[in-house]
């Protein structure tokens, strides 16, 4: 493990452990403004629509087998199937779609 | 007063815990890849994602320290840049903490609560904050042991055989990841009605500040953050969301 990198990654533990051991051990009531109750509950999904948009499509080897992926995921997600049958459809799916514009690629 | 206790065991924990574990399993297998790919050795992988249990914030560190690898060394601005990222990212477990605290039983002390809060994850937090009755430390020790399991042992497993498998094979699984995050964020658009817009404003700001060369300055993980926390702001002045929506 390189010095940096365990930095890095201590930084990164010892901020993610604060966020959760915090409140989870020393609150004791609800949070009652409509701005931060609105804030907390649009954070996650603005965090993975930016962190997908505009990533997800140079995350294989194309664009074509990202995007068939991504179609894949939206459909098998609002059909309400689970994280990981949605997961593994749209990995299988950009397989298919790589397999056919490359050859199988060793 | 009498004592709350919760009628859950770690049996009942374990058995909610093993499908959040095979999906966690799968997820992580793609961050196993993504970490060596982006320039890290499997057990630096293993380590952060036994530290940090959170798919997002993960993705997000990995990013940053794909720059700290390329720059060849530690500095303030990445630093802060990580702590940034970790915090908005991540701020959504503040308030399922808040939400858990709610249904406890008695014999959550603060020692336990100290070393549970470690493992609060979206999926964590939704399966024991669904239960009918209050949740102990018997029950979380159940639910946290295969998902804890699947995380660490998917990273490892992604991290070494990401050396091994056919690109073909690593290409695809390089959308794991985000065909999860697609999965989570899809559903509840079809309930509230602010879900939407502030994917669509988030996803936009993240597309334009990477593309526009303007914008160039900004690192990966500042337009993540900045993109987020302004769609976050606009949404929450132009729709609050009600308390039951909330604590859904």
């Amino acid at each position: 493990m390189r010095g940096h990198v365990l930095l890095y990654t201590l930084v990164m533990a010892a901020v993610t452990y604060l966020i959760r051991m915090l409140p989870f051990t020393l609150f004791r009531k609800k949070i009652t403004s409509p701005f931060f109750r609105s804030f907390f509950y649009y954070v996650p999904y603005a965090v993975l629509a930016a962190m997908t948009f505009p990533a997800v499509f140079s995350s294989t080897g194309s664009f074509y087998s990202a995007l068939a992926g991504v179609v894949v995921a939206a459909v098998l997600a609002l059909c309400k199937k689970s994280l990981t049958v949605v997961a593994l459809s749209a990995c299988a799916v950009a397989f298919a779609v790589e397999v056919i514009q490359f050859g199988f690629v060793m | 007063m009498k004592k709350i206790v919760s009628p859950y065991g770690y049996r009942e924990g374990f058995r909610d815990g093993v499908p959040i574990g095979l999906g966690y399993f799968s997820v992580s297998f793609g961050f196993g890849i993504m970490a060596v790919t982006s320039g890290l050795f499997p057990l630096e992988a293993l380590i952060i994602s036994i530290t940090n249990l959170t798919s997002a914030g993960q993705v997000a560190g990995v990013e940053v320290l794909q720059g700290v690898l390329a720059a060849g060394g530690v500095g303030a601005a990445t630093l802060i840049e990580m702590v940034l990222a970790q915090l908005v990212i991540n701020m959504r477990y503040a308030l399922m903490g808040v939400s858990l605290t709610q249904r406890l039983d008695d014999n959550m002390t603060t020692g336990k609560r100290l070393f549970f809060s470690t493992f609060i994850t979206d999926e964590n937090f939704a399966v024991s904050s669904s239960k009918p009755h209050p949740v102990g430390p018997r029950y979380f020790a159940g639910l946290i042991t295969a998902p804890y399991l699947g995380w660490g042992l998917g990273t490892l497993f992604g991290a070494v055989a990401g050396d091994v498998l056919p690109l073909s094979v690593t290409n695809a699984l390089g959308l794991a990841l985000y065909a999860m995050f697609i999965a989570i964020i899809l559903p509840p658009m079809q309930q509230e009605k602010g879900v939407l817009p502030c994917v669509l404003l988030a996803a936009g700001l993240s597309c334009l500040m990477t593309f526009v060369p303007v914008f160039s300055f900004l690192s990966g993980g500042f337009v993540i953050i900045i993109s987020a926390v302004a769609a976050a702001v606009v949404l929450s002045i132009v729709h609050p969301v009600a308390e039951k929506e909330v604590q859904a």
